[in-house]
């Protein structure tokens, strides 16, 4: 498992290009040019399963979702970052993707520390050392259980005909 | 204990007499904004919503504007996929390519109302708190489900209250304002906020206003938004929203705010904010002279007549720096119309501006203007991110139109307080 760590206010535009934005929108269109003008390395050495650091105001910007997508499609187990923008942090609910707040584990990383995530019990291992990180409310977290909002919608919407 | 806005109108839309502070309320927004990428959008349901249909067919507004005309075969296909879809569900609300970029648009024909509760999956829609209204941007999935539900969830905001006094001395303006208060408070300094703004708002044009809530999103905030007085009245009788069609809300005196901001609006001056993040802000008079190869004069920041009207002044009997080249982008077909009216499109184009169409035009980089590595952009834009021009070596600085206006003439960054 690999660790990508980066700054503070990573920008929209820096994890997708919007010139690509009205061109690309299935995971594999968008899988190529993720993090593009960030981590030119990034798209093509990325694992399932790797963990990305980030610093403040993650994802701040634009209301494309692409890096969500994309960083779902590519398998990234969770974001860990001191905090989020909310169109993005909305977005990763709605794709299921889980986004770890928690500015201490991110302070107290160093590289090649051993990192161990427990998303249930929302906690983080750093190095040794645990830290705990918020977790969503029960009505909010049902979205990401379900899969993601169209999942969630799409029971929402069957179960209200069925019972109709 | 009294209610913030955000928790007012949050609380109503919800259908419950209080709201609190990151309190869930499920809320049926009253409209909900698409643009280009409304076939991506439906694509991701054309199944379901054969099944389902669209919950509420008033709710979208679709306004092409983000690559207009299209630039190649897959962007038409994608505006012929939108006209597809309109056409299929009846839908009303529809404003095809040339009308105007999606947020002067919902401006002009009146959806943005005081008192509403809309969304759109474009971050700019916390534009319409200028009016009054709660508005705030999504992404594509979330408009895909709210086409097939028609409702979806809201945390209760904390709200910051920022009070402004005195009035602006031009050419100091609203722009300088929002990019002063970014630089202040950082571009994560309204996260997931609501940004009430409260005071002499009477010192401040609709155009104004509308320039400012534009960047909420820039300091992270979830809406920005300005109470409705007597100028918001004018405005909206202007565009035949009489008294009566709208319902006013506004934040208790006794509301409780995460933070309280006071800004003389009298003490701002000329800013610009440098590469590659909104809030590295710095006064104009310290980087006077920098040299500046493209200006571009417009976007849904500060594409209004008004603006269009500031620059004009300040270009009239002049010319652009043969070194550089101006790019005019009317926020609207009616601001455009009015422009060329008024003398303001004569006077931009004898002056050596290039008027584009009314739509997004080079602000996101996807096609018109964009820049070359090692070139430096001037731009009312609201973004200065890496690469957002649509090349990562280059540079964008944002300002108001009048310092846009006063630095096209010599290429060079100028104060507009030193043009006469």
């Amino acid at each position: 498992m690999k660790i990508w760590k980066y700054g503070d206010d990573i920008n929209t535009d820096m994890l997708f290009p919007g010139k690509y934005t009205y061109t690309s929108s299935t995971p594999d269109e968008i899988k190529p040019h993720l993090l593009e003008d960030l981590d030119p390395l990034f798209a093509s050495n990325v694992k399932e399963g790797d963990l990305v650091f980030a610093g403040k105001n993650f994802g701040c910007g634009s209301s494309r979702e692409q890096p969500v997508v994309g960083l779902k499609a590519v398998g990234i187990q969770a974001i860990v970052a001191k905090s989020y923008a909310r169109i993005f942090y909305r977005a990763a609910i709605n794709q299921g993707l889980l986004l770890v707040e928690c500015p201490e584990a991110v302070d107290a990383y160093k590289e090649g520390d051993e990192v161990r995530l427990d998303a249930q019990a929302g906690r983080i291992e750093i190095g040794g050392k645990s830290f705990s990180f918020p977790k969503l409310p029960p009505e909010i977290l049902a979205i990401r259980d379900a899969g993601g909002l169209l999942p969630y919608t799409l029971q929402a919407l069957r179960k209200a005909k069925g019972g109709g | 204990m009294g209610m913030t806005f955000a928790e007012k109108i949050l609380a109503k839309k919800a259908g419950l007499k209080h709201a609190v502070p990151n309190q869930i309320v499920i809320v049926k927004p009253d409209y909900l904004l698409m643009h280009d990428n409304s076939s991506a959008i439906v694509g991701k349901i054309k199944n379901e919503l054969q099944e389902f249909g669209i919950a509420n067919p008033d709710m979208p507004i679709i306004v092409l504007d983000h690559v207009i005309p299209a630039s190649d075969e897959k962007i038409a296909t994608n505006h012929q996929k939108t006209r597809d879809f309109i056409k299929k569900y009846n839908l009303k609300n529809f404003y095809d390519v040339g009308g105007g970029i999606c947020h002067q648009v919902v401006f002009e024909k009146g959806f943005a109302k005081p008192g509403t509760v809309i969304v759109g999956s474009d971050s700019h829609t916390c534009s319409y708190g200028a009016v009054g209204s709660f508005a705030t941007g999504i992404d594509r999935t979330e408009a895909a489900a709210l086409l097939l539900r028609g409702e979806t969830w809201f945390k209760v905001p904390e709200s910051i209250k920022i009070t402004f006094e005195n009035e602006l001395k031009p050419p100091v303006s609203a722009k300088d304002v929002v990019l002063s208060i970014i630089g202040d408070i950082g571009a994560d300094g309204a996260d997931y906020c609501s940004v009430e703004f409260h005071g002499n708002i009477g010192a401040l044009t609709i155009d104004d206003r509308f320039t400012i809530a534009n960047m909420g999103v820039e300091m992270g905030a979830k809406v920005a938004v300005f109470p409705v007085d007597r100028i918001t009245r004018k405005y909206l009788s202007q565009i035949g929203l009489q008294k009566g069609s709208f319902e006013v809300l506004w934040a208790d005196r006794t509301a409780k705010y995460k933070k309280e901001l006071t800004y003389d609006l009298s003490k701002f001056e000329p800013v610009v904010s440098c590469p590659h993040t909104v809030d590295n802000v710095k006064p104009v008079k310290e980087l006077e002279g920098l040299e500046i190869h493209q200006f571009l004069l417009g976007t849904c920041t500060n594409g209004r007549f008004s603006d269009l009207e500031v620059a004009a002044d300040i270009l009239e009997g002049k010319t652009v720096a043969k070194s550089s080249r101006l790019l005019v982008l009317p926020a609207s077909k009616d601001v455009f119309e009015k422009a060329l009216k008024k003398g303001v499109i004569t006077k931009l184009s004898k002056a050596g501006g290039m008027i584009l169409p009314p739509g997004c035009g080079p602000c996101l980089g996807a096609h018109q203007g964009v820049l070359a590595p090692g070139e430096r952009c001037l731009s009312t834009a609201n973004r200065n991110f890496k690469g957002r021009m649509g090349c990562k070596e280059a540079e964008i600085y944002l300002a108001s139109p009048a310092t846009v206006a006063a630095s096209a003439i010599s290429g060079r960054l100028t104060d507009p307080r030193n043009i006469s």
